[in-house]
């Protein structure tokens, strides 16, 4: 029988935390990239690769998170995939947020005036370099507040990954919990290392927000 | 490879998915009127209420905001019997989503409030009418319209978080799934077949809500 002490059961959950930052870090980064690559398709000529995107962000975004998991956990496999809750977790949260930052970044593409690409069509810029040069930097600058909000959501969310087993934050306080009995404390610390996390987050999309109006 | 999808026993499990469907259904109808309700009282307190009540409104959706649902789940239903309140599954998560909707929807409420312009009020109150009947029926209807589309989407999101609810062993779409995925060992198959009853739920709700916004709230909302 091991006796946990409060210090004991802090210096685990914080040990725990790592991997919570790590996943975050990681599906914001992955998703970053997809979501990039989604947005070249919402913002495309061709209308069937708008559709298309339109569709991957609908899906996204109409579902579980739970279920993207699960499909994710026992779905990979099928497809001769050795899959562990690590690989599920870090790839279903990835293209979940793409999803969601892909429309995020769509809205900000969307708000510029339509000059901006007549500007550049003008100045001899080709498709790609008016998106690079002009579209792009302009959409990423004014859509900062609520991608750092997404961020803050992304970082909540990985709290479900202690359900197809992956050891985060959530899935080593259950852990905890079962071996002291004492939820009230385990889980009060969980929130409180949760808010310590994100509050920051929060309090910076809302400065950005106030300096964009 | 040689793996093959087999929904053959999909047959004998549509009546789970109904009643599970049914359950997440009546968590997010009951979350959706409770949530509303707390959020106007809550959005009406913090801009009219004593400073005390206006500091203890902005911690609670400052702490709500930023912690997961499924930890706020698990305080609720684990957490407070050991001072003393005891919940079945059902209960606790009806008030964790209830609490959890209010902090998002109280700060779109307020924003709602915020869009209503002053000249409403003070109109109504030459007109004779008492402080409540301005707010309840000049100032609140026409916030409800401005923030209905914010409204229906959190409803939404709120809708499709249920899910987690599954882990307290509430009877909803989720556990039924879990439930017929060990028994079936049709674990992808039946996941699948639940998300696209997920995705049907949202898109209706969605449909529902738009609708019945408009009649209820006249036109302009969409």
């Amino acid at each position: 029988m091991i006796e946990f002490t409060f210090w004991d059961i802090v210096r685990n959950l914080l040990l725990a935390a790592r991997w919570t930052v790590l996943l975050s870090l990681a599906a914001f980064g992955g998703g970053g990239v997809v979501g990039m690559l989604v947005l070249f398709f919402r913002i495309a000529k061709n209308k069937w690769a708008r559709r298309l995107a339109s569709g991957y962000i609908a899906l996204f975004q109409g579902t579980p998170l739970l279920m993207q998991l699960f499909l994710m956990f026992f779905g990979l496999p099928m497809l001769g995939l050795r899959i562990e809750p690590w690989t599920a977790a870090a790839l279903g949260l990835t293209f979940f947020a793409s999803a969601y930052l892909a429309e995020i970044w769509r809205g900000g593409v969307d708000a510029l005036p339509r000059g901006q690409w007549d500007a550049g069509a003008s100045l001899g810029l080709h498709y790609l370099q008016e998106l690079r040069l002009i579209i792009l930097p302009q959409a990423f600058s004014i859509t900062r507040a609520p991608t750092v909000g997404f961020l803050v959501q992304l970082i909540k969310s990985t709290a479900l990954t202690s359900i197809i087993g992956f050891e985060e934050l959530v899935r080593t306080s259950n852990a905890i919990n079962n071996a002291t009995f004492e939820p009230f404390t385990v889980y009060g610390l969980v929130a409180l290392i949760f808010f310590i996390m994100c509050f920051p987050l929060t309090q910076y999309a809302r400065s950005l927000e106030r300096r964009a109006t | 490879m040689g793996y093959s999808l087999d929904f053959g026993w999909l047959a004998d499990a549509t009546g789970a998915i109904a009643r599970g469907a049914a359950t997440t259904v009546l968590l997010i109808a009951v979350t959706t009127l409770a949530g509303t309700l707390l959020s106007i009282v809550g959005a009406a307190g913090r801009r009219n209420g004593p400073l005390l009540l206006k500091r203890a409104i902005g911690i609670y959706v400052e702490v709500m905001r930023n912690t997961p649902f499924l930890v706020q789940l698990f305080f609720i239903f684990f957490g407070l019997p050991s001072i003393g309140v005891r919940l079945d599954p059902l209960l606790a998560a009806m008030l964790a989503m209830t609490l959890n909707m209010a902090a998002y929807t109280i700060e779109i409420v307020g924003a709602g409030l915020d869009a209503v312009s002053r000249g409403q009020t003070e109109a109504a109150l030459a007109l004779g009418l008492r402080p409540r009947q301005v707010f309840v029926k000049i100032v609140l209807p026409q916030a409800l319209k401005v923030i209905f589309p914010a409204l229906t989407s959190q409803i939404i999101i709120m809708m499709l978080e249920s899910a987690v609810v599954s882990q307290i062993a509430v009877r909803e779409l989720t556990y039924e799934a879990d439930m017929l995925q060990a028994r079936t060992f049709r674990a992808f198959e039946t996941y699948f077949v639940v998300t696209i009853v997920y995705l049907i739920l949202s898109m209706g709700l969605r449909r529902l809500l738009v609708s019945g916004g408009r009649r209820a709230l006249g036109a302009g909302v969409s």
